[in-house]
């Protein structure tokens, strides 16, 4: 069922805070959306209580609205790539912040690849935490995937810069990574010894764990998630498969050993060539709840077919896809967002809701920011997207306020 | 009084509200579908949304008061009048909040706010026309029978009929549904210039016939607009099934004159349905 929109807009006058009128409730029927000071608005609590109305009114046209688009793992894109240390870091994420906006994207998460203790020293201070906004789409803090890895899934990481646990203890990371403010998200193979004391340490500083680049097998994975590990990076690759007796890490997806309450959430990159559409579906079918789509684009998303560099190597553009320089070892996509969306849901069948919960409900759960992002619940931020039936984007607002259209 | 016999309810009703929304700023006082008896009144909130969109008509002037509302029901509670009232009517209108009335059900005298809509409606000018329906035992609003004909807004405690009849609101749990409301009184409604009462359904067909065929009894609020200037009932065939044939022919007799006099000659579609 489609789910229109319709916008007023009202402002009281000069210095005041702009009510629109946006609807989006509990998904998805006919309504209006009310936006004010970039939150969503109970509009029957402003007629009510406050006698307000709507100034302003935009007609959506017909759009269906969603939450803007959360993508937890983009390595850079436009030719930025973040695991490259440059001396401004900042304006390459605002950059690539910038043109994500044309994808439905409204909230990221830089991701560094396995990199040099002196690059995560270099770039990591350069970058905060921030809101979105018209100069492109919020940081939600870094995801740094790896040194933490095993070398024999080490993917396109640099094996030379693969790092494990002397201890367990912070200095391990702060002496790789040097400070932890602004990092959402740490990727790591949880079979490395020590790594559980480390999960732990991150998940009581507010920092996501996920599973990846590992041939851990299903109890060490288990293991891990007890110890508060809540994310498995880009499902099926870099991670040994799925076998009848031992379903490593992609067992997790229907573990019983998952403490009450909480839910594994796992990526994946569903632009038709990192994972096999019959994959996606078995995983979508198996625990549908946690999907995320990630894009894991890289620095080449964006530009035309070639080479590129990427971390410490050289990666090559040959149509959709990209393998690292002279072998046929995928190194990242170079999807967007919105095409995710759109594969997810020719190639699962799953309806149009699932399709845009798993690029902005179910990011934002993983998070734990879904009070504020990735829903249209009363008090969440406005970041929207609206689509049309396609499912390609339209206009994209953070805050309430329009920051991209598509050229008609 | 006058009673018509017509298949196409909604027009009727909404015709009348139309014309006043459009030509000048007026009172309505309007009803909640009084949810146990059926969809009448939310045909009649959609066909005035559509007339709403198509640019036809405007609420901007418009006051309304709302004949009832639950006591101590939350104001969001998906089966309060507000809630029903913002979802299927307010917010698809321009109507302005400061002249949306509804009883607050949740306030700290009751009394008292009884008092003050009764001044609230007073200072507004007067209601010009109600608009509701009837329960099945005759009741308009919650004057449930034995109320009093000269009744004000006020508290009542609701019938056993009428609690068991809302539950299935409240997810069959009878605990759940309120006990008492605040109510406009009969005396309340007969002061307003002009009544319209809303009958659909056989199940309803009894009160109609003591509505409007006997005399007028507290036990059948309804029956006091027998003695209102300018009542109109609007019923659909199912709800005259309880009348004397007699009395339907008379009524369907007078019809046609009677609205070419009273309606706006651009009701066209009104009297190619009567044809």
């Amino acid at each position: 069922m489609s789910f229109f929109y319709y916008w007023d807009f009202m402002s009281r006058g000069p210095g005041s805070s702009c009510i629109v009128s946006l609807f989006l409730g509990r998904f998805w029927f006919w309504e209006d959306l009310w936006v004010r000071d970039g939150k969503i608005l109970d509009p029957e609590k402003l007629f009510f209580d406050e006698q307000g109305f709507a100034d302003r009114r935009v007609d959506c046209g017909g759009s269906i609205v969603a939450p803007g688009f959360i993508d937890v793992q983009i390595n850079g894109g436009y030719g930025v790539d973040f695991s490259q240390p440059t001396e401004d870091v900042a304006a390459g994420v605002s950059l690539v912040a910038k043109k994500v906006l044309e994808h439905g994207v409204t909230s990221f998460c830089p991701t560094l690849v396995t990199s040099p203790p002196a690059v995560y020293h270099q770039v990591l201070p350069q970058v905060q935490v921030h809101d979105g906004g018209p100069d492109g789409a919020g940081v939600l803090g870094f995801h740094l995937e790896g040194p933490f890895i095993s070398p024999e899934k080490k993917g396109a990481h640099p094996e030379r810069y693969l790092r494990t646990f002397r201890s367990g203890g912070m200095e391990d990371l702060t002496e790789v990574y040097g400070g932890l403010d602004g990092v959402a998200m740490v990727t790591l193979a949880p079979e490395l010894p020590h790594s559980q004391s480390v999960v732990r340490m991150l998940c009581q500083k507010g920092i996501a764990v996920s599973l990846g680049h590992s041939v851990a097998n299903l109890s060490q994975a288990e293991d891990a998630v007890q110890h508060g590990a809540s994310f498995i990076t880009h499902l099926f690759n870099a991670m040994l498969p799925f076998h009848h007796r031992d379903p490593g890490i992609v067992g997790l997806l229907t573990s019983d050993r998952i403490p009450a309450g909480r839910t594994v959430f796992y990526g994946m990159i569903a632009d038709g060539i990192h994972t096999n559409p019959a994959a996606l579906r078995i995983a979508h079918r198996a625990h549908p709840a946690g999907l995320v789509l990630v894009t894991d684009a890289i620095a080449a998303m964006g530009l035309h077919p070639g080479r590129h560099p990427l971390g410490q190597q050289v990666i090559e553009i040959q149509g959709l896809h990209a393998y690292v320089s002279g072998t046929k070892t995928l190194s990242g996509s170079i999807a967007t967002m919105d095409m995710c969306v759109r594969h997810l849901k020719q190639a699962s069948g799953c309806s149009v809701e699932e399709a845009l919960e798993a690029a902005s409900l179910h990011p934002a759960q993983l998070l734990g920011i879904s009070q504020k992002k990735g829903n249209l619940d009363y008090g969440a931020d406005a970041d929207l997207v609206l689509v049309d039936d396609a499912l390609r984007v339209r206009t994209t607002y953070i805050s309430g306020e329009e920051v991209w259209r598509r050229d008609a | 009084m006058q009673s018509l016999v017509h298949r196409n309810l909604h027009l009727i009703q909404l015709l009348k509200l139309a014309k006043y929304s459009k030509h000048f700023p007026n009172n309505l006082v309007l009803t909640n579908s009084p949810l146990p008896t059926g969809s009448t009144p939310l045909g009649c909130y959609k066909k005035l949304i559509e007339y709403y969109k198509n640019g036809e008509i405007s609420f901007e002037f418009v006051k309304t008061f709302n004949m009832d509302e639950y006591v101590g029901l939350p104001r969001d509670h998906p089966e309060s009048y507000h809630s029903f009232m913002w979802n299927n009517f307010f917010k698809h209108v321009d109507i302005r909040a400061e002249n949306a009335h509804i009883l607050d059900g949740n306030a700290a005298d009751l009394q008292a706010e009884c008092s003050s809509f009764e001044d609230k409606i007073k200072e507004a000018g007067g209601i010009e026309l109600f608009v509701g329906g009837i329960g099945p035992d005759g009741h308009i609003a919650f004057n449930e029978p034995g109320s009093s004909l000269v009744s004000r807004t006020r508290v009542k405690t609701l019938a056993k009929d009428t609690i068991m009849a809302n539950a299935r609101f409240f997810d069959g749990d009878l605990s759940k549904v309120p006990t008492m409301a605040l109510t406009v009184g009969v005396g309340t409604v007969m002061d307003a210039k002009e009544v319209m009462v809303l009958i659909t359904g056989s199940h309803k067909a009894f009160a109609l016939y003591k509505a409007i065929e006997e005399g007028v009894n507290h036990m059948w609020t309804v029956s006091a607009f027998q003695q209102h200037p300018q009542t109109i009932f609007v019923c659909d065939e199912d709800a005259t099934l309880e009348l004397r044939v007699k009395t339907v022919k008379y009524f369907q007799g007078t019809a046609k004159p009677h609205c070419i006099l009273r309606l706006p000659s651009h009701t066209i579609y009104y009297q190619k349905d009567l044809d």
